[in-house]
């Protein structure tokens, strides 16, 4: 992987495309390392946005008119623009949703009401965020099922021969995080859904925090669904996806109801159109959509290899300069891992640490990041993370290193 | 010593300093000053909900007096805990009920008290009011 030449990735250049990222906050420049949380979106897609609801807003699938012709065509090409990104096979195994969540609870309904029976298994991991363990956790309980966790150990990775172990004929589905969003793992989900796949058992990807950093190809990995978010990759908010592999999106029963997704409604019977219309209930946010293509486009441009060699550099190098910063403590420190620091200053509280940084124009996230299990396997109460993209620097490392050894002084 | 005339004390302290680092310097050690609330009172009955830190508050009434306890895992919320428990504890209801917090402006830290704001101290300044107006309540009962 290293041997691709970044050369030609001028950071400084990149970063013109992001009209935030210009600006001061409390007269610093701002340093934005809560990409975990949101990435920024670049002019081309505002720029897109701005543009459609100016000149061509109008409701998809339904006019016969100019303006709904043309904006039906944009949407359905952003669709094609999504499977090309993440080479799925087909068009139509692309559902539109609202993002991640809305993406694993769409999968937990439609997929628990066809499959899901009393005592049956569902395999999740410890390392979860919390929208791929409350949706599980609420189908469980209306299916009377069972929910199982495969363990990680301290350094932040999964615990594969333990895997291998929840195993059982009463297993029904595996849910696993492609990219852990607090410890930056980046699990083996080739050899998990191998696993999985040798005993039948279908496999939902959550790509949420994946898909910005490295290529994905959905048939190479062969996942049975990979979920996730437009604005967690540059798009625009209010916009997600899921992938479903033909086969289970023909079987499964529809999400919700109503508009766009029926084939004939009578007062007697409703029959329902075939995916991706039968998961795509009312007006869909075509604009995001659209948006959300352009972003990829705009990746794609960029290169997403490049970005990752990019990123592995920043990851490398924060890793080693926030090593050097005595009583900090990284937590996750995966062989495999993307650029996402989380970590306690000595015993200084999260929050504290987060609002002077903020105060120094940094921003970063605290807390449980919606992972709070992972927060018990460590037994503290959460950290600090900064989560950084391609457009950060080496220099803004520098300065956020700095400032950590400010705030230590600060408080001891 | 009245509301207004604390709050006067406190604005004083603070134009000592004429940066915001040595502001939040200040808010340190007044959080580390401050002792911790007893174990005991550390309930999840006693916890403030919706903060990102978890933050610990309860009152008591005695002798026509309102007297608060407050704690947080917040070095910083402890500092500004400090400030409220210096203006509000060991005064009458009705007085806490009207008092207008204007040092909160004038000391320049603002956005700590912002409704938006993850761990907002807004939060306690309305608990202590309405815990307040509640024994304000009861004792004209």
């Amino acid at each position: 992987m290293n041997e691709i030449d970044y050369s030609n990735f001028d950071v400084k250049k990149i970063r013109n495309d992001f009209p935030v990222l210009s600006q001061k906050v409390y007269e610093k420049p701002l340093v934005y390392f809560d990409n975990g949380a949101t990435t920024q979106k670049p002019k081309i897609v505002i720029d897109t946005i701005n543009e459609l609801y100016s000149k061509y807003n109008s409701n998809v699938h339904r006019g016969v008119h100019y303006l709904s012709d043309q904006m039906t065509r944009l949407y359905e090409e952003a669709r094609e623009k999504i499977r090309e990104f993440i080479n799925a096979k087909y068009p139509h195994e692309i559902i539109f949703t609202k993002g991640t969540t809305d993406s694993i609870n769409l999968v937990a309904f439609s997929f628990g009401e066809a499959y899901i029976k009393e005592n049956d298994e569902i395999i999740i991991s410890e390392m979860e965020h919390h929208s791929n363990i409350v949706p599980w956790q609420m189908m469980c309980q209306r299916k009377k099922a069972k929910l199982k966790v495969i363990p990680f150990n301290d350094k932040g990775e999964l615990l594969i021969e333990d895997y291998k172990k929840l195993i059982s004929p009463k297993t029904k589905l595996v849910a696993v995080v492609h990219v852990s969003n607090s410890l930056g793992t980046i699990n083996p989900i080739k050899q998990i859904i191998e696993i999985a796949h040798q005993n039948n058992i279908p496999v939902l990807i959550d790509g949420t925090q994946a898909i910005q950093h490295q290529k994905i190809d959905i048939q190479e990995i062969d996942c049975d669904f990979y979920v996730f978010s437009g604005h967690k990759i540059y798009g625009p908010t209010g916009i997600g996806v899921l992938y479903g592999k033909e086969k289970w999106l023909n079987e499964m029963p529809p999400y919700q109801g109503g508009g766009d997704m029926i084939e004939t409604v009578t007062f007697e019977k409703t029959t329902y159109d075939i995916p991706p219309a039968k998961f795509e209930a009312g007006t869909p946010n075509y604009i995001g959509a659209i948006g959300l293509g352009v972003a990829l486009d705009y990746l794609k441009n960029l290169g997403m290899d490049k970005i990752q060699v990019y990123e592995k550099k920043l990851l490398e190098y924060g890793t080693k300069k926030l090593s050097e910063i005595n009583g900090l403590r990284i937590y996750g420190t995966a062989e495999n891992k993307t650029c996402i620091f989380s970590f306690l200053l000595n015993n200084i509280p999260p929050y504290d640490t987060g609002v002077i940084l903020d105060k120094f124009g940094i921003a970063v996230r605290t807390g449980h990041f919606c992972t709070q299990p992972i927060w018990d396997h460590y037994r503290v109460d959460g950290a600090v993370r900064a989560s950084l993209a391609f457009y950060n620097t080496f220099e803004e490392i520098d300065y956020f290193c700095e400032v950590l050894k400010q705030i230590q002084k600060m408080f001891y | 010593m009245i509301i207004n005339e604390i709050q006067d004390e406190i604005v004083d302290e603070f134009a000592r300093f004429n940066n915001w680092l040595d502001k939040h310097n200040y808010l340190i050690k007044l959080g580390k000053d401050l002792p911790s609330m007893d174990e005991q009172y550390k309930t999840e009955k006693n916890l403030i909900k919706g903060c990102l830190v978890k933050t610990w508050f309860y009152s008591e009434f005695r002798d026509g007096k309102v007297f608060y306890y407050m704690d947080s895992e917040s070095i910083l919320t402890k500092g500004f805990i400090a400030l409220l428990l210096r203006i509000f504890s060991g005064q009458k209801p009705e007085d806490i009920e009207r008092a207008d917090l204007y040092f909160i402006d004038k000391i320049g830290l603002k956005e700590h008290f912002s409704p938006f704001r993850a761990n907002s101290l807004f939060k306690l300044v309305n608990k202590i009011k309405s815990e307040a107006n509640l024994y304000k309540i009861n004792k004209s009962k």
